[in-house]
C-alpha cells in the first residue's frame, strides 16, 4: 500500500517519502517540549481552578500556598497587565476569571513553584470563595433559556416553507451527535522566556503560533513584535492545540512576566481534559418535503451546539456545520439555523472537521428517516438526492459544485466493496440469526477546502540556499503528525531538482514567516506548500537568470535536473552553482507568500464561494451488532478518498486510515459525560475511551482515488487530506442503523444518537422491537 | 508531593545493560527517575495514570507502565528504555519495521508502542495479526496508526 515510488532523485513530489522525524520516533530522540532541560531558573506553573461550574468568585485565600516551601508566586486576574482576554474570534473571553466562574474546570490563578510538584500542590491549597449558582449544562437547556454565545446565524434558499408545505410526504425529527475529547497524546504545553525590554519568547505546543504570539501581545500589553512563538512539533493536536494552546501559552507567558524567569506550565491528564475545550455536540431538530421516492423538496434544520462558556471558535465552526449540512445532496430549498449555545461546561473548539462533521451526520440521519420511512434502500435515497447536472449542483450557499466526483466514486466504491453481493449476503444472515444482526452503511462524502473567512487562507514561507548549496526551509505550518513538513520539503526538492535530505527543515516560528494562519482546515499543505513553492522558484529565477549570464547560455537553456544543473554546455553540481552564485553576490534567500484565490464568503447572508474546491471520498462499513446487549463491532470497511495528485502517497494514506479510525470513535466509543453538577466524569483514558488497535476493522481496504488532479491549480494539483476521511466514519454509524433497523424489516425509522455507545444500540434495539411490533 | 525535607533513598539498577546509582525521593516513579533523573527523555508521560501505555518500558524483559511504578521497587533490576536499542548508527530491525511500515505519525506513542511490542513478542504472544492487534490495545495511537504498528510488530514478529 506504501509502496516508494522509483525515482531518480530521492524524495520527488507525489513518492511515499516517509516521515521527516520517522527515524526520531522510532529512537526516542525526536524531543517535544517537555524532553529538554529548560533554561536555567526555569519555573513551574499549576493551575487553579474553579471547583464549580457556575458563581460568582467573591475571593481568593493564597495564604497557605504562598507560605508553602518553594512557591515564589501566584497570579490572579489583578496581575494582568494588559487586556485579560484570550478570544480568537470574538472578545471578552478572559484568561483568568474575574468576578465570575463560568464552568468547573475555569482558571482563576497560577501557582508559580521552584518545581512541578510544588506548584501543583500548591494550586490545590489555594481557597476560592465562590457564591454558587444555577449551571446551564445541556443544549437542551440552553435553547430553552435562549442562552448562545453568538447571535443565531441562519442560511436560506427559496421559499423552504412552501416547498416542504407542497411536499407529497413530510416528515419531523432530531438526531444528537456527541462531542469528542481530543487527547492527543502530548498534553498541552508551553514554556514562556522572558528577554530583553519586556520581550517574551514562546515554545508551545500549538498549531497556531501567530495566535499564541497575539494573544500572549494582548495579555502583557506588547506589540506583536516582542512576542516570538516557536514550534518545532506536537505530539498530536487534531484542532485541539488551536484556541486552547493560546489559553496554555499565555497564562505561562503571565507567570514569566510576573516572576521575571522562564516558566513552563504543563497540564497533567486530567486537568487538560477538564480545562480545555472539545469537539462540540450537536443537536439537530429538523422538517423535510421530499417526494414519494425519497427527492427531498424542502429541509428546515436546526443546529444546536454546546458552545460551551465562551464563543472560542464556536461561530466558525457552526458556519461549517451549515456549509456542511448538504453533505452530498442538493437541497433545493432550505432553512438551516445555528445555534451556538451557551452552556457552563469546557468551551468547545476546533476538532478536525471543525463542524463538517456534525454537519454531514445530520443530513445523514434525514436521508436515512427518509429511505426507511418509505421502505427504500437507503443507498438508493442518498444516490436519488446527489448533486448533478440540470440545475442541482448549487448548494444552498450558493457555492456551485463544479467538480462533482459523487458519482464516480460511489460507482468505485460500490463495486469494490462487492455492495450488491454482501448486502444480499447480510439479509440472508440476519435472516437465520435471531440475536447477532449485522449492517451494511454508506456514506459518500463532499468537504468543503479553505477556511470559511476568505483572510485566514494565506500562507508564507522562507527558503535559504546556502554556499554549499545546503537549504533550510521554514514556513507557516506546524507539523503534528500530519507529515506537513515532509511534503512542503517535497515541493522545494522539486523546484531545485535536488534530493530531500538537502533540505533541512526547521521549527515554525513567527520571527521567520509572520502573520500565519493556523494549521487547520485541511489546508497546511494548500497554503505552505503553495508559499514555499513561491519562494523558492523566487530564487531559482535568479539562479537561472545568472547562470544564464555567466554561461553564455540563453534562459531556456539552463535546466535543474537530479542534483545537476546545466546551463547550455556546462553542468555542474547544484552546491557548486550554489557557490558560485553567492561568489557573484546572487541573493539566495526568499520569502514566498501564497492566497488562494477566487474564494469569498458574506456572513451576513451566509452565502458566497468559500471553498476552493471540495475534497470527495465514500465509505462502506459493515457491523455487528448483539440485540441483547448493544455490544458491536466493525467487521470491515472499505475506504476511497480523494486527494488530487497526492503529494505523498504513504502518508495520505496514513491521514486516511488515522482519521477513519478517530471518527470511529467520535461515533461508536467516545463519550463525554458531565453529572449533574456539571463536572466531567470522563476526564482520562479510564473512563473516556478513544479507539485502540483491537477495534480497527479486520478487513480495512483503503484507496486513494487514482487519476483524479485537482482541476484547481493547486500545489502539484493535490488535494488537502486531513479533515474528509474523518467524515468517512459515518458509513459505521449508519451501518449500526442498518442492523438496527433489521429488526423492523427495514421499514422503520431508526433512532440512534451518535456515539451510539452499546448501550444506545441496545436502547435502540429495544426501541425497534418495540415499533416494529407496533405496525 | 514531594518535599526536601522526606528522606531520600539510594537506589542501585541497570538502565539499558548500564548500571546506575541514584539517591531518590521514595515516591519518585520509574518515569520521573528516567525522564527529570537520568535525562532519558524517550520515554513518554501520556497519561500518568497507567492507561495510555506512551510510558511502556521493559523490566527484566517484561512490559510495565513507568507511569505507575516506583523506581524504588526496581532495586536491582534491569530496565530497558527505546534508547537502549539501537547499536549506534544501526536501528533494531522492530525500529527498522516501524519506519518501513509508516507504523507513526505524530510519533508520541512509537516508543511505548516499539517497547510494548518488545514485550509481547518477548511473551511468546505476537503470533499473528489479529493477536497482534488485540494485545497491543492498552498502547493508545490517537493518530490512528494502528493498522501500520500492527503490520511493523508482525514483519518484525514472522507473524
Amino acid at each position: 500500500m506504501s509502496a516508494a515510488t522509483l525515482s531518480p532523485r530521492h524524495g520527488a513530489v507525489s513518492s511515499s517519502v516517509r516521515h521527516d522525524s520517522a527515524l526520531k520516533h522510532t529512537t526516542g530522540e525526536a524531543i517535544y517540549l517537555d524532553d529538554q532541560a529548560g533554561p536555567p531558573g526555569m519555573l513551574h506553573a499549576a493551575l487553579v481552578t474553579s471547583p464549580v461550574a457556575h458563581g460568582r468568585l467573591k475571593g481568593i485565600d493564597a495564604a497557605a500556598a504562598l507560605a508553602m516551601p518553594g512557591v515564589v508566586a501566584m497570579i490572579t486576574a489583578a496581575d494582568i497587565p494588559g487586556v485579560n482576554d484570550v478570544a480568537p474570534v470574538g472578545k471578552d473571553e478572559p484568561a483568568l476569571a474575574t468576578d465570575k466562574v463560568e464552568y468547573l474546570g475555569h482558571p482563576v490563578a497560577i501557582v508559580v513553584a521552584a518545581t512541578r510538584d510544588r506548584a501543583v500542590h500548591a494550586a490545590e491549597a489555594v481557597r476560592l470563595n465562590i457564591e454558587e449558582l444555577p449551571p446551564v449544562l445541556t443544549i437542551e437547556a440552553a435553547l430553552a433559556n435562549e442562552s448562545v454565545v453568538w447571535p443565531v446565524m441562519e442560511m436560506k434558499r427559496g421559499d423552504w416553507a412552501a416547498a416542504i408545505a407542497g411536499a407529497p410526504q413530510r416528515l419531523t425529527g432530531q438526531v444528537k451527535v456527541g462531542g469528542q475529547e481530543h487527547f492527543y497524546l502530548e498534553g498541552q504545553i508551553a514554556l514562556a522566556i522572558p528577554g530583553e525590554d519586556g520581550d517574551m519568547r514562546l515554545v508551545a505546543s500549538t498549531q497556531h503560533p501567530t495566535e499564541v504570539q497575539h494573544i500572549v501581545s494582548r495579555l502583557l500589553g506588547l506589540p506583536y513584535n516582542a512576542v516570538t512563538t516557536e514550534v518545532r512539533r506536537l505530539g498530536g493536536g487534531f484542532g485541539g492545540k488551536e484556541s486552547q494552546a493560546s489559553l496554555v501559552a499565555g497564562l505561562a507567558a503571565l507567570a514569566a512576566r510576573k516572576t521575571a524567569k522562564p516558566v513552563k506550565l504543563r497540564l497533567d491528564r486530567a486537568t487538560d481534559m477538564r480545562v480545555t475545550g472539545k469537539r462540540h455536540d450537536f443537536l439537530a431538530r429538523y422538517e423535510v418535503g421530499f417526494d414519494d421516492e425519497g427527492r427531498i423538496r424542502g429541509l428546515d434544520i436546526l443546529l444546536a451546539s454546546r458552545a460551551g462558556w465562551s464563543a472560542d471558535h464556536s461561530p466558525p465552526v457552526m458556519t461549517r456545520a451549515l456549509c456542511h449540512i448538504d453533505n452530498a445532496y442538493y437541497l433545493p430549498a432550505t432553512r438551516a439555523r445555528g445555534f451556538c449555545c451557551k452552556t457552563n461546561t469546557q468551551s468547545n473548539t476546533a476538532f478536525r472537521g471543525f463542524g463538517g462533521p456534525q454537519g454531514a451526520a445530520a443530513i445523514e440521519a434525514v436521508v436515512e428517516h427518509i429511505a426507511r420511512h418509505l421502505g427504500r434502500d437507503p443507498l438508493a435515497v442518498r444516490q436519488l438526492n446527489y448533486y448533478g447536472d440540470g440545475g442541482r449542483d448549487v448548494t444552498p450557499y450558493g457555492q456551485r459544485v463544479f467538480d462533482n466526483l459523487l458519482p464516480r466514486v460511489t460507482q468505485e466504491m460500490l463495486a469494490s466493496s462487492d455492495w450488491t453481493a454482501r448486502r444480499a449476503a447480510i439479509d440472508a444472515f440476519n435472516a437465520s440469526s435471531p440475536v447477532v444482526k449485522r449492517g451494511l452503511g454508506f456514506m459518500p462524502l463532499k468537504f468543503g477546502v479553505s477556511f470559511n473567512l476568505p483572510t485566514l487562507n494565506q500562507g508564507g514561507a522562507l527558503v535559504h540556499i546556502y554556499a554549499d548549496g545546503s537549504i533550510r526551509l521554514n514556513h507557516g505550518g506546524t507539523e503534528m503528525g500530519q507529515g506537513l513538513h515532509t511534503k512542503v520539503a517535497q515541493v522545494v526538492a522539486d523546484v531545485f531538482k535536488v534530493d530531500l535530505d538537502r533540505i533541512k527543515i526547521t521549527a515554525t516560528t513567527t520571527a521567520e514567516v509572520p502573520n500565519t494562519s493556523a494549521t487547520a482546515a485541511s489546508t497546511g499543505s494548500d497554503l505552505n506548500g503553495m508559499a514555499a513553492f513561491a519562494a523558492a522558484n523566487t530564487i531559482k529565477e535568479r539562479l537561472i537568470g545568472f547562470a544564464a549570464a555567466h554561461f553564455g547560455a540563453a534562459l531556456d537553456q539552463v535546466v535543474f535536473q537530479d542534483n545537476q544543473v546545466r546551463a547550455g554546455n556546462h553542468v555542474l553540481d547544484f552546491g557548486e552553482l550554489a557557490h558560485l552564485a553567492w561568489f557573484h553576490r546572487i541573493s539566495l534567500s526568499a520569502t514566498g507568500f501564497y492566497r488562494t484565490p477566487d474564494i469569498s464568503w458574506d456572513p451576513q447572508s451566509m452565502t458566497g464561494e468559500p471553498f476552493y474546491y471540495f475534497s470527495y471520498g465514500a465509505a462502506v462499513a459493515e457491523v455487528a451488532i448483539d440485540t441483547l446487549t448493544g455490544e458491536h463491532k466493525v467487521l470491515r470497511a472499505d475506504l476511497l478518498q480523494d486527494c488530487g495528485r497526492s503529494l505523498n502517497p504513504a502518508i495520505d494514506l496514513g491521514q486516511i486510515e488515522g482519521a477513519f479510525v478517530q471518527g470511529m470513535g467520535w461515533v461508536t466509543c467516545e463519550e463525554l459525560w458531565w453529572d449533574a453538577q456539571g463536572r466531567l466524569r470522563t476526564d482520562g483514558p479510564s473512563t473516556y475511551k478513544i479507539p485502540g488497535s483491537r477495534d480497527v476493522p479486520p478487513i480495512f481496504n483503503v484507496r486513494i482515488l487514482e487519476n483524479s488532479p485537482n482541476p484547481r491549480p493547486t500545489i502539484y494539483r493535490s488535494k488537502a487530506i486531513g479533515e474528509p476521511p474523518l467524515l468517512l466514519a459515518i458509513a459505521v454509524w449508519s451501518a449500526l442503523r442498518d442492523a438496527v433497523a433489521s429488526l423492523g424489516d427495514h421499514r422503520v425509522p431508526v433512532s440512534l444518537d451518535a456515539p451510539a455507545t452499546p448501550e444506545r444500540v441496545l436502547f435502540a434495539c429495544e426501541d425497534m422491537k418495540r415499533r416494529a411490533a407496533l405496525r | 508531593m514531594t518535599d526536601s525535607s522526606r528522606q531520600r533513598v539510594a537506589l542501585a539498577l541497570a538502565i539499558n545493560g548500564r548500571r546506575h546509582r541514584v539517591t531518590i525521593e521514595p515516591s519518585t516513579t520509574l518515569l520521573d527517575l528516567l525522564r527529570d533523573e537520568l535525562g532519558l527523555f524517550g520515554t513518554k508521560k501520556g497519561c500518568d495514570m497507567g492507561a495510555c501505555g506512551a510510558c511502556t518500558v521493559l523490566v527484566d524483559g517484561r512490559r510495565i507502565n513507568a507511569c505507575l511504578a516506583l523506581a524504588v521497587m526496581q532495586e536491582g533490576r534491569d530496565v530497558q528504555t527505546i534508547e537502549g536499542l539501537a547499536e549506534g548508527e544501526a536501528l533494531h530491525p522492530l525500529q527498522q519495521a516501524f519506519v518501513e511500515h509508516d507504523a507513526l505519525q505524530c510519533g508520541y506513542c512509537t516508543p511505548g508502542q516499539i517497547m510494548s511490542a518488545l514485550g509481547l513478542i518477548g511473551e511468546g504472544r505476537a503470533t499473528d495479526a489479529a493477536g497482534i492487534a488485540e494485545q497491543m490495545s492498552g498502547n493508545l495511537c490517537r493518530c490512528g496508526a494502528h493498522p501500520n504498528i500492527v503490520a511493523a510488530i508482525a514483519a518484525y514478529a514472522g507473524a
